[in-house]
């Protein structure tokens, strides 16, 4: 606890530079995947196609998808990210894909008979009204991806990890206790932010 | 070429690399077998509950969305570096999904169904046995699958707090980079998760009554 309020200021620039890079990464996989996801909602074959590889990227273990990006990209932030965006990719395609086709068809047919063209269809019915979905999905991605920036600290992106390793190597247990309870806070107070917003869009959809 | 130095490196440190794997699986295999054996029994029952459950549900959620890291890293002030304490680790980031998945596998039987049961004269035991369980044990077993592939993922996590496996090959590789080491811990790694989820995911399929 000492440690922590004589350190307070490097424990800000840690969470800083988490959050930093877990929010590049969401807003990265956010814009996929609604193209995607808008896509795989028209095409069975896209839907399937896109389950399946995205499903096995999230598959793989947060180290090893890390270490073998190294080959390619090297070390540091954007090795961090790709990895991020991967994980995230297959929850967030999937639900916008699944919210967008839970439209009732009766909607978009009754929007269709009153003129709108397809573009208005999905900005002004389809994607409003799968919004609920949407942000369950962004809410898990999200979750994942504060878990993944802890552990890219080993590969040189930053982050709360950077105090949790340290505090690993050093033996020093108060580095340790700041790093993991500040990601443990962050991805509680991310979860529940996004629930509360998930659980307005749903009492608003209805 | 990087696979073949990485394979040679297995060649010529084979206790090494047979030890780290059968750590690996060790540690997984106990994890998800303990979180198995706390959080099913446990989700079952407290679908029969109110106070407990919502407590138990809200705990669980909660502890779905910790970083493993975290959590693994939280462990060693308290119990040390080694096998243990990262197995239990494990258990702990293996129980939520386990426990959340029970419980709503059994909250969701369709009530009509269980009354049918009643009236042809089962048994609570029978019900749960006959009727509840089996059509509970899809999502039950998503919990699982989803909770294997959590634990091989986090043992891969292990080696920063000493517990050995695959992990041991990625960090060592990282630190001296080494790529064909790093190669060596993360691909067997990454077989092994695709494996648990192929295995749990075929069990599930398996297990799924006929009629649903």
């Amino acid at each position: 606890m000492k440690w922590f309020l004589n350190n307070w200021d490097q424990v800000l620039a840690a969470l800083g530079q988490h959050i930093v890079i877990a929010f590049s990464a969401i807003a990265i996989a956010f814009a996929m995947s609604l193209l995607i996801g808008v896509w795989a909602a028209r095409h069975e074959k896209v839907f399937r196609a896109a389950i399946t590889i995205t499903g096995l990227l999230y598959t793989i273990p947060t180290l090893a998808f890390l270490a073998l990006l190294i080959p390619v990209v090297g070390l540091g932030k954007a090795n961090a990210i790709i990895c991020m965006v991967a994980f995230s990719l297959m929850i967030m395609i999937r639900n916008v894909a699944v919210g967008i086709r839970e439209v009732p068809r009766e909607v978009v047919d009754a929007a269709r008979g009153m003129g709108m063209s397809t573009t208005e269809i999905l900005m002004r019915i389809e994607l409003p009204l799968a919004l609920p979905v949407i942000v369950a999905g962004l809410r898990i991605a999200t979750v994942t991806v504060i878990s993944v920036a802890v552990v890219a600290a080993y590969v040189n992106a930053g982050g709360l990890g950077t105090l949790i390793f340290s505090g690993i190597s050093n033996d020093y247990a108060p580095k340790i206790w700041a790093g993991a309870l500040t990601a443990c806070a962050l991805a509680i107070v991310a979860d529940l932010s996004l629930a509360q917003l998930e659980s307005w869009l749903r009492h608003r959809a209805d | 070429m990087l696979l073949i130095e990485a394979w040679q490196f297995i060649l010529a440190n084979p206790g090494r690399f047979f030890g780290a794997l059968a750590t690996h699986v060790a540690l997984s295999a106990s994890a998800l077998a303990l979180a198995i054996a706390i959080a099913l029994p446990t989700g079952v029952w407290l679908a029969g509950t109110r106070r407990a459950a919502l407590l138990a549900i809200a705990a669980a959620n909660i502890g779905r969305t910790l970083p493993s890291l975290a959590v693994l890293a939280l462990v060693m002030p308290l119990l040390g570096t080694g096998f243990m304490p990262s197995l239990f680790a494990l258990t702990l980031l293996a129980l939520p999904p386990i426990l959340i998945n029970s419980y709503t596998a059994v909250r969701q039987v369709d009530p009509d169904v269980i009354d049918a049961a009643r009236g042809m004269g089962m048994t609570r035991a029978e019900v749960v046995r006959k009727v509840e369980l089996p059509i509970a044990t899809p999502v039950i077993f998503a919990g699982i699958r989803t909770a294997a592939v959590q634990v091989v993922s986090g043992a891969v996590l292990a080696a920063y707090i000493g517990g050995g496996g695959l992990g041991d090959f990625i960090t060592a590789g990282i630190a001296m980079m080494a790529l064909p080491q790093l190669l060596v811990g993360a691909i067997p790694a990454t077989l092994l998760s695709l494996g648990a989820d192929r295995l749990f995911g075929g069990l599930q399929r398996a297990l799924t009554p006929k009629g649903l």
